[in-house]
C-alpha cells in the first residue's frame, strides 16, 4: 500500500486544519463567540451544521488516497513492490466494496434481474431471451419472492447496528455536552439518522443495489455518494483559492486609495463584464490544453483529473472574486476613516502592522460570509458547467457528470431514473444544508440585519 | 447628466479593450490559427496548403499581438488582434469561423432571446412580490418560516432539475405544450409557456426570499409603525405603504439585468430549442468558434456596463438626493 | 373566479393556462410543435442534428450531414442504384457510364491493358433533360442580359433573402457547369478539401491552382477565363476529365457532391456586392438540379426543401435487391420522383426533445442524419440476434425499422512505432493479440451502441467486395468458428500469449512492473462508464490501462506526431471499394513519413504490404484484385494491427406512415423515394397527443389550497387587530 497526496486532498486539509486554528484563535473574543453561539443555538443550524459535517467527513475520507500493493508472482525474483494504477481511497475501503460489484449493464434499484435482455440458456439449456439474473444482486436467496422479506428483515437488522453504532458515538458527546445552553439534541438525533442510514445502506449494499446500476453495470449509490468529495471540494477549494487574490487586492485598493484603487477597480469591473460562462469554458479548455501538452506530469490517471479539477477550482475563485474584493475595498475604505486607525497613522504605525491589527480581523467576518455563501452556489454550478462540457473531468464521478449522462437516458421507455434521483437527492441535501446555515451565519454577522433585529 | 453618462462611456472604452485582450489571449494559448482551421476544415485530407489558404481567407496569417516586420505604428495596427478587436468597436463583429455574417445572426437571434427572458423577467417580478407580499402578511409566524424554508428548499435544487422535469412532466407526460422548439409563424406563445413557467418557478426561491427581506425591511419602519396606529388597515398598509416604498430597492436591483435579457439564457434556449443569443454562445464554445465568442463577449461586456449606467440613473430617479456628479 | 376555475369543467381548466391555448385547440393537438404546412403539399418532417451544417458549398463540405442536404439539391454525374447491393453505381447528371479512353505519355490512344498508361481520358455526357432549379441568378431582363446584377451593396440591400427575388429563371445544365464545378475546386481561393487529394490525380490542376492564387479577389472571377489541361467542354453536353495514370476508383468520386454542376451565373450572382454581409453566398444557398431545391435556410432553426418543378423525369426502379419486394419496397415502382413535395429539417440539440416528439408523431423518421447509434436515439431499442428489439412504447405505435451496416470501419489501432507495443516480432504480435482478444468488441458493442454494429474481422466491412462472410471470413488469432458462429478465443488463451510474449500475468518477466497501455481518446467521445468497462476488460488479463483524454485538435496532433500507443479513429467510406479501407494500412500513408495529414496513423509499414496495395489500386474489380484484397487482409491480421474494429450499423425508425425507408450506406440522394401517407399520419398524431387534463385540475386546487388558508388566517388577523 502506498500512500497517494493529490493535489486537492492536500488543499482540503489544509483548509480544514486553518479553520480548525482559526477558530481555536477566535475562542477568546468574546464577540465572535456570541455570534457562533447565536448561530448554534437554534436547532435548525444544528441539523445543518451536522448533515454539512457528515458531508464533509466523506469527503475528508474520501480524500485520503492510496495505491494497492501487487502480488508478485512466485516466478518473479525481484523483491520490488509494484502498486496498482487504480488509486482507492479510505472512503472506499469503508463502503465495503459497493464499488467493486459490477453488472453487466443497467438494472433497476433492488432488482434481480437486468434491464436488458440478453442470450441466456434456460434451465433445458436451450437459447432463449430473457432478462439474465444479475451477477451481485439477491444470490442469497433461493426464491425471487422472498425478496421483500429479505429487505425488510435485513434493513432491520442494519437499524438495530445502526443503533448500536448511534449509542457508540452519542453517548460520550451526551457525556461531555450534558447541560450545553445548546439544542445538541437536535445534532443527535441527525447524526442518528445519518449513521443509521450509512449502516442500512453498506449492509444492504452487500446484496442488492440500493439505486441499481448504470450503463456500465456500476453502482449508482456509489457513484453518488462518490459525487460527494467532488461538491464538497469544489464548493470550498474554488473560495479557498481566490480568496488570498481578493482579500490582498481589496484590503491594498480599500486601503492605499489613488492609483491602486484605480487599477484594483480597472480589474475587477473588466473580469466581472465579461459573461462568466464565457470566460470559464475558455479557461477550463485553456488548462486542459496545458495538461494534455504535458501529461508527464502526472503518473497515473487520477492525478491528471485531480489537476483539471484543481485547474477549475481556480477558475470558479477567479471569476467570483470580483464580488468578493468589493465587498472587502467597501469595508476596507470604511475602516480606514475610523478614529482609531487615523490615529495609528499619526503615531507611525508601519501599514502592514496597521492592515494585519486593525484591518484584517475586521474584514474576516466578510470572507466568512461569502465563504459560506458562494459554497451552494458553487456545487450548484458544478452541474451546469458539466452541462455545458466544462465541469470537472469524467472520470472522477460527480453529480453534474451522472446528471449530465442521465438526461438521455429519460427517453428511454422504460424511463431510467434512478441516475438522475441519486444524484438530485444528495445534491439537494447539501446544497439546503450549506443554503440554510449560510442563512443564519448571515443574519449572525452580517451587521445590518443585526441592527434590524435591534431596531425590531 | 448627459456628462456623466458622456463620462462613463469614455471609462467603458478601457474596460473593452481589457476584456478584448484577455478573450485574446485566452482564445489563442488554447487554439492556435492552425487549429483553427483544422477544426473548421473538417477531418478528411486536411493538406497544409488547406491550412494556409484558410488562415489568408479569414484573415488568421497574420502575427497575434506585434508585428515585428511593419514599420512603425503598423507594428502594432498590422496584427490579428488590432484587426479583429477594432472593429468591434464600430459594432462590425466580422464573420464566424464557418462564414456567416456574425451581425445578422446576433440581430435575428437576440428576438427569440428576448421573447423568452423578458416575459420570464416581468412574470418573475410579479409572482415573486405577491408571494413575498403573502409571507409578509404572516410575519414572525410559522407560516412565515415554513415559506421560507420552502424558499430555501427551493433555491437548492439545480435549475438542471427544474428543466428536465418540466420538459419530461408538463411535456412529454402530460403533453400539454411542445416539449421544445420555436418559430415565428402562428403560435409562438405555445413554445413560450413551458420556458417561461420553468424559469419563473425556478426563481420563486431565490427571488422571493430577497423581496421579503426587502418588504420586511420596511415593515419595520416608523412610518409603517404610525400608519398602523393612525388605524389604517393592515391592507392598506401593504400596499400604500410598504409596497410603493421597497420598489425603490427593487427596481434599483433589477435594473442592472435588463440590458442583459438580450443575451438570454444559456441553458433555457439549448433544452427548449429557442433560437437564441444563449444557445448561440453554447454552439459557439462548442465548436470553439472564436469569433462568435469574441462578438459576445464584447456585447455582454457592453450590456453589463450600461446595466451599471442604468442602475445609476435609476438611483437618482429614485431618491432625489442622489445627484451624478 | 377562483371557485370557477376550480370548478370541473374543461372549458375552466383550459382557461387556466391562458385564454391563448383555447385559440390553440383549434388546430391539431396542443404540443404540435411544426409550424402549419402549406396546404396540398406532402412535407417530410425531419431533423438535424445536433448542429446546423456549415457549408453547402459542394467544393467545401466534407461532412455526412451536409451532404444530406447537398445531394438532395445537387445531382453529381454518378450515382447509386437505391436498392440494389453490393452498392451499384449508375450514371445521375449524365447520359451514361464515362467513356475512358487510356494515352500514353506520347498522347497516343492505347490498349486498356497495356503498360504504359500514362493518362486516362474519361468523357461524359450530360442528360438532356436535366435543369436547374428556377433561381433569380438565371432570371435575364429583355435584352437577355442577367436581371440582378448590382453595381454596388446599396442597390442590392433590399435583397435579405433569395425569397426576395421577385424574378426566376432556368436553364438547362451544360457541361461546361461540370467544367466549372471542378476549376471551383482547384481555386485556392474556396480553400476545397478536395484540392490536395484531386490535385494528385486531375491534371493540370495543380498549376491551375497556383495561377489562381495571384489573382485579385475583388468580387467575381470568372474562372471560365482560366483554362485547365485536364478539363475539356467538347460540346454543349458533352465534357472530358483527364487523370493521371490509371485510377479505377475516380468513377466513385465522380458520384460525390464535390463533381456536381455550378452554374457560372449562379457563382456571379452570389458575388454581387453587398451579398456576403447578408449570408448571400453558394454556401448557404445551393443552387442545383436534383430533386429538390432549397426555400429555406435559417440555421437556427429550420432548413426547408421543396420539390424542385424543373427536375428531370426520373422514376422509382423496378428491381431492386433479393427480399425488397417481399418488404413493399417496391410498391412505388416506376412512379415519378419525387415521391413527396417538401421536406422541413428541423434543428434539434436535445435527446429528450428529439426522441419525445418522435415518439408524439412529430418527426415522421428518426436516423436521417445521425443513424440512431451513439447515445442519440439507441436507447429505446437493443439489437439482439432476432434483429432489433423495440420498446413496448415503440412497438405500440407501429413503428418499423430499417437497419443498414455502414460501410465504414471505427477502431482502436496501435502505434506501430511504439516501444512498447509496436514492431514486428513475434512477441510483439503475440501481446497484442493478447490484448485484442482481452478486449470483448461484442459485449462492449452490446453495452454501449445496444448491439448496433458488428465486430470487425478485417478493415473490409460488409458490402464491400473483399468482406468474407462466414468461417472462411474470421480472424484466426482472435476468433474460433464455433457451432455455425465466431467465438472470441479464451481469456487463458490470452494470458497464454501474454506470457509468451515475456509479460506473465501482464507483469514484465524481467522487471516484474507491470504492463501499462496508454489509451488515447477523445474527451467528448468517451464516457467513464466505457473507460470502466475497459478497465475491467483489461484488467483479466492483469493489463493496467492509463487513458489520455484529449479534445480533437489536439488528438490530431498527436495522431500526426505519432504520439500515441494505442488511439482511436474513425472511416467512413468515400466510395464502395476496398481500396478506400485498405489505404489506411498503406505505409506512405502514414503522417509520419508523408508529413501530411494522412490516414495511416497506426504507421503501418509493411513492404509486403504496400507492394500489393500498389498493384491492387490499378486493378479492375475481378478475382486477381480480390486475390491480392485476401492477402492484405492476412496480413493485416497477423500483424495485429489494430486493437479491435467494428462496422457500425444505422438505423432508421419509421413511423408508420412513412414508405421507402431502405438505407443506402454512400448515396444519401434518397429523399426522393420517400413517400408518406399523409391521412394516417394525421389520425395518429391526433390519437397519440391527447393531453393530459388532470395535472391542470391539481393545480388550480393546489394553487388554492395555498391561497384559501392564507386568505382565511388573515381575516382572522384583521378581526383581531379589529378587536384590539
Amino acid at each position: 500500500m502506498k500512500p497517494v497526496i493529490l493535489w486537492s486532498d492536500a488543499l482540503i486539509f489544509l483548509l480544514v486544519i486553518s479553520l480548525a486554528l482559526f477558530f481555536w484563535r477566535l475562542r477568546n473574543d468574546p464577540q465572535t463567540r456570541e455570534r457562533w453561539a447565536e448561530v448554534f443555538s437554534s436547532r435548525l443550524g444544528m441539523v445543518a451544521f451536522t448533515v454539512i459535517a457528515a458531508y464533509i467527513m466523506v469527503a475528508l475520507l474520501d480524500s485520503l488516497h492510496f495505491r494497492r500493493a501487487l502480488e508478485n508472482p512466485e516466478s518473479l525474483a525481484t523483491e520490488e513492490v509494484f502498486y496498482d494504477n487504480k488509486v482507492t481511497s479510505v472512503f472506499d475501503v469503508l463502503t465495503g466494496g459497493m464499488g467493486e460489484r459490477f453488472e453487466r449493464t443497467y438494472s433497476a434499484p433492488f432488482a434481480l434481474l437486468s434491464f436488458e435482455k440478453e442470450n441466456i440458456k434456460d434451465a433445458d439449456g436451450h437459447d432463449i431471451r430473457d432478462f439474465p439474473p444479475l451477477r451481485h444482486a439477491g444470490q442469497h436467496l433461493s426464491h425471487p419472492d422472498e425478496r421483500a422479506g429479505d429487505i425488510l428483515g435485513k434493513s432491520v437488522r442494519a437499524l438495530l447496528w445502526g443503533l448500536l453504532l448511534c449509542a457508540l458515538v452519542i453517548t460520550p458527546q451526551w457525556l461531555l455536552l450534558r447541560g450545553s445552553r445548546f439544542p445538541w439534541l437536535a445534532s443527535w438525533t441527525t447524526q442518528a439518522v445519518i449513521l443509521c442510514s450509512a449502516v442500512w445502506m453498506v449492509s444492504l449494499s452487500r446484496h442488492y443495489h440500493i439505486l441499481g446500476t448504470d450503463q456500465g453495470g456500476a453502482d449508482v449509490l456509489f457513484q453518488s455518494l462518490k459525487g460527494i468529495r467532488t461538491g464538497v471540494l469544489l464548493g470550498t477549494l474554488a473560495t479557498l483559492v481566490m480568496l488570498p487574490i481578493a482579500v490582498t487586492l481589496g484590503v491594498m485598493a480599500g486601503y492605499f486609495k489613488g492609483w491602486v484603487d484605480d487599477v484594483v477597480q480597472y480589474l475587477y469591473t473588466t473580469l466581472s463584464s465579461i459573461p462568466g460562462i464565457l470566460l470559464i469554458a475558455a479557461s477550463v479548455l485553456l488548462f486542459q490544453v496545458y495538461i494534455d501538452l504535458n501529461p508527464d506530469f502526472f503518473a497515473v490517471g487520477m492525478e491528471k483529473a485531480d489537476a483539471k479539477f484543481i485547474a477549475l477550482c481556480f477558475i470558479l475563485g477567479v471569476t467570483s472574486w470580483s464580488t468578493l474584493c468589493r465587498l472587502i475595498r467597501a469595508e476596507t475604505l470604511k475602516i480606514s476613516q475610523l478614529g482609531y486607525v487615523q490615529a495609528a497613522h499619526a503615531f507611525g504605525v508601519s501599514h502592514t502592522r496597521i492592515l494585519g491589527r486593525h484591518v484584517l480581523p475586521n474584514v474576516v467576518h466578510i470572507i466568512l460570509i461569502t465563504f459560506v455563501l458562494d459554497f451552494s452556489a458553487l456545487v450548484l454550478a458544478e452541474a451546469v458547467l458539466s452541462y455545458i462540457g466544462v465541469g470537472v473531468d469524467p472520470s472522477m464521478g460527480s453529480w453534474g457528470n451522472m446528471i449530465n449522462g442521465a438526461r438521455s437516458e429519460l427517453s428511454r421507455e422504460p424511463t431510467i431514473w434512478w441516475t438522475l434521483t441519486g444524484a438530485f437527492f444528495f445534491m439537494f441535501v447539501l446544497v439546503l444544508a450549506a443554503n440554510l446555515f449560510s442563512d443564519l451565519v448571515r443574519d449572525a454577522f452580517d451587521p445590518r440585519t443585526s441592527l434590524r433585529r435591534a431596531s425590531a | 447628466m448627459f456628462a456623466y453618462i458622456v463620462r462613463r462611456l469614455i471609462y467603458a472604452i478601457p474596460i473593452l479593450v481589457g476584456v478584448n485582450l484577455l478573450t485574446f489571449t485566452l482564445f489563442f494559448v488554447v487554439n492556435s490559427p492552425d487549429d483553427m482551421a483544422a477544426s473548421q476544415l473538417g477531418d478528411k485530407y486536411v493538406t497544409p496548403e488547406a491550412i494556409e489558404n484558410w488562415k489568408q481567407k479569414n484573415g488568421y496569417d497574420k502575427p497575434l499581438f506585434l508585428n515585428p516586420d511593419a514599420a512603425g505604428v503598423a507594428q502594432l495596427t498590422d496584427t490579428i488582434f488590432f484587426d479583429k478587436s477594432v472593429r468591434l468597436f464600430a459594432f462590425d463583429f466580422g464573420r464566424s469561423e464557418s462564414g456567416r455574417d456574425i451581425t445578422t445572426d446576433v440581430a435575428t437571434r437576440m428576438w427569440p432571446s428576448l421573447a423568452v427572458a423578458l416575459p420570464t423577467f416581468l412574470v418573475g417580478i410579479g409572482v415573486n412580490i405577491c408571494v413575498a407580499l403573502m409571507v409578509v402578511m404572516f410575519r414572525g409566524t410559522r407560516l412565515d418560516r415554513g415559506a421560507v424554508f420552502v424558499f430555501v428548499a427551493l433555491m437548492s435544487i439545480s435549475y438542471l432539475f427544474y428543466i428536465i422535469g418540466g420538459q419530461f412532466l408538463v411535456a412529454k407526460t402530460w403533453r400539454l405544450v411542445p416539449i421544445s422548439g420555436f418559430h415565428t409563424e402562428g403560435q409562438v406563445w405555445k413554445f413560450l409557456i413551458l420556458p417561461v413557467l420553468v424559469g419563473v418557478v425556478a426563481g420563486i426561491g431565490a427571488g422571493a426570499r430577497w423581496y421579503r427581506t426587502l418588504f420586511l425591511e420596511e415593515a419595520n419602519q416608523d412610518y409603517v409603525r404610525t400608519a398602523r396606529a393612525k388605524g389604517c388597515s393592515e391592507l392598506s398598509i401593504l400596499f400604500r405603504h410598504i409596497l410603493p416604498n421597497a420598489l425603490i430597492p427593487i427596481l434599483t436591483g433589477v435594473v442592472v439585468l435588463i440590458p442583459s435579457l438580450f443575451m438570454g439564457s444559456l441553458l433555457i434556449e439549448s433544452f427548449f430549442g429557442i433560437p437564441g443569443l444563449g444557445s448561440y454562445m453554447l454552439d459557439a464554445i462548442n465548436s470553439q468558434d472564436f469569433a462568435i465568442v469574441r462578438s459576445m463577449v464584447f456585447i455582454g461586456s457592453i450590456l453589463y456596463i450600461i446595466g451599471l449606467l442604468l442602475t445609476d440613473i435609476s438611483y437618482t430617479w429614485a431618491d432625489p438626493r442622489v445627484r451624478l456628479s | 373566479m377562483l371557485f370557477r376555475l376550480a370548478a370541473p369543467r374543461t372549458r375552466a381548466a383550459q382557461l387556466l393556462i391562458g385564454a391563448a391555448l383555447l385559440a390553440g385547440c383549434t388546430d391539431g393537438p396542443w404540443n404540435n410543435p411544426n409550424p402549419e404546412s402549406p396546404p396540398g403539399l406532402v412535407t417530410y418532417q425531419s431533423v438535424m442534428t445536433p448542429l446546423p451544417p456549415k457549408h453547402l458549398d459542394p467544393a467545401l463540405s466534407y461532412a455526412s450531414d451536409e451532404s444530406l442536404f447537398l445531394m438532395q439539391i445537387y445531382e453529381p454525374p454518378m450515382g447509386y442504384h437505391y436498392l440494389k447491393r453490393p452498392y451499384e453505381l449508375l450514371p445521375l447528371g449524365v447520359e451514361d457510364f464515362p467513356q475512358i479512353t487510356y494515352i500514353n505519355a506520347e498522347g497516343e490512344t492505347i490498349d486498356p491493358e497495356a503498360e504504359d498508361v500514362a493518362y486516362s481520358v474519361y468523357e461524359l455526357t450530360v442528360r438532356a433533360d436535366a435543369r436547374y432549379q428556377p433561381h433569380p441568378a438565371f432570371a435575364v431582363d429583355d435584352r437577355g442580359a442577367p436581371r440582378y446584377l448590382f453595381a454596388d451593396a446599396s442597390e442590392s440591400r433590399p435583397y435579405r433573402q433569395i425569397s426576395d427575388f421577385p424574378e426566376l429563371g432556368s436553364r438547362p445544365v451544360a457541361a461546361n457547369d461540370y467544367v466549372y464545378a471542378i476549376k471551383r475546386l482547384a481555386d485556392p481561393f474556396n480553400a476545397s478539401p478536395m484540392l490536395g487529394f484531386m490535385a494528385q490525380y486531375i491534371v493540370g490542376m495543380e498549376d491551375f491552382s497556383a495561377r489562381l492564387k495571384d489573382v485579385p479577389r475583388d468580387g467575381w472571377v470568372n474562372l471560365d477565363d482560366y483554362t485547365m489541361d485536364g478539363l475539356q467542354v467538347v460540346d454543349d453536353r458533352t465534357f472530358r476529365i483527364t487523370i493521371k495514370g490509371r485510377y479505377p476508383q475516380f468513377s466513385y468520386w465522380l458520384a460525390m457532391h464535390f463533381f456536381s454542376p455550378i452554374a457560372p451565373e449562379v457563382d456571379r450572382f452570389f458575388h454581387n456586392p453587398g451579398f456576403l454581409d447578408r449570408n448571400l453566398t453558394l454556401d448557404w444557398w445551393p443552387v442545383g438540379s436534383g430533386p429538390f431545391m432549397m426555400v429555406k435556410n435559417d440555421p437556427n432553426s429550420e432548413i426547408v426543401l421543396e420539390r424542385n418543378p424543373n427536375f428531370r423525369e426520373d422514376y422509382f426502379p423496378m428491381e431492386g435487391a433479393p427480399g425488397d419486394a417481399e418488404q413493399g419496397l417496391l410498391e412505388d415502382a416506376g412512379k415519378r420522383l419525387p415521391l413527396i413535395d417538401r421536406a422541413v429539417f428541423r434543428l434539434e440539440k436535445e435527446v429528450l426533445s428529439l426522441w419525445t416528439k418522435f415518439l408524439q408523431g412529430y418527426y415522421d423518421r428518426s436516423g436521417e442524419s445521425h443513424g440512431n447509434t451513439n447515445r442519440v436515439f439507441d436507447q429505446a431499442f437493443v439489437v439482439g440476434p432476432n434483429g432489433v428489439e423495440l420498446g413496448a412504447e415503440l412497438a405500440s405505435h407501429g413503428i418499423t425499422v430499417s437497419p443498414d451496416v455502414k460501410p465504414a470501419i471505427y477502431y482502436y489501432g496501435f502505434n506501430m512505432r511504439d516501444p512498447v507495443l509496436g514492431g514486428y516480432s513475434e512477441e510483439r504480435r503475440k501481446l497484442r493479440r493478447a490484448l485484442q482478444i482481452a478486449f470483448d468488441t461484442e459485449e462492449y458493442l452490446n453495452i454501449f451502441y445496444k448491439g448496433n454494429g458488428i465486430a470487425a474481422q478485417s478493415p473490409i466491412p460488409p458490402g464491400i467486395p473483399g468482406f468474407v462472410e462466414g468461417e472462411a471470413g474470421i480472424n484466426p488469432y482472435v476468433y474460433d468458428w464455433v457451432d455455425g458462429a465466431p467465438k472470441r478465443k479464451s481469456i487463458e488463451h490470452a494470458r497464454q500469449l501474454l506470457t509468451e510474449a515475456g509479460y506473465p500475468n501482464g507483469r514484465d518477466a524481467r522487471t516484474g512492473e507491470p504492463l501499462k497501455i496508454f489509451i488515447d481518446v477523445q474527451s467528448q467521445a468517451i464516457s467513464s462508464t466505457s473507460m470502466n468497462w475497459m478497465d475491467r476488460a483489461f484488467g483479466r488479463i492483469g493489463v493496467q490501462v492509463e487513458y489520455r483524454p484529449a479534445d480533437w485538435n489536439r488528438t490530431r496532433e498527436k495522431l500526426l506526431t505519432g504520439n500515441t500507443q494505442i488511439f482511436s479513429h474513425g472511416w467512413l467510406a468515400d466510395y464502395p471499394d476496398p481500396e478506400n479501407f485498405l489505404f489506411l494500412l498503406y505505409g506512405p500513408e502514414s503522417p509520419l513519413i508523408c508529413k501530411c495529414d494522412g490516414a495511416n496513423n497506426a504507421s503501418y509499414e509493411r513492404p509486403e504490404y504496400d507492394e500489393l496495395f500498389r498493384q491492387m489500386r490499378i486493378l479492375p474489380p475481378g478475382e486477381e484484385r480480390d486475390a491480392l484484397v485476401a492477402r492484405m487482409v492476412d496480413l493485416y491480421r497477423e500483424d495485429a494491427v489494430w486493437l479491435f474494429g467494428y462496422y457500425p450499423k444505422d438505423i432508421y425508425l419509421n413511423n408508420p406512415w412513412v414508405h421507402n425507408n431502405k438505407r443506402h450506406g454512400i448515396s444519401k440522394n434518397t429523399l426522393k423515394y420517400v413517400r408518406i401517407d399523409d391521412d394516417l399520419r394525421e389520425r395518429k398524431r391526433e390519437e397519440w397527443n391527447q393531453p393530459v387534463i388532470w395535472p391542470l385540475y391539481a393545480m388550480s386546487a393546489l394553487l388554492v389550497a395555498l391561497l384559501l388558508p392564507g386568505i382565511i388566517a388573515y381575516r382572522r388577523r384583521l378581526r383581531a387587530t379589529a378587536r384590539q
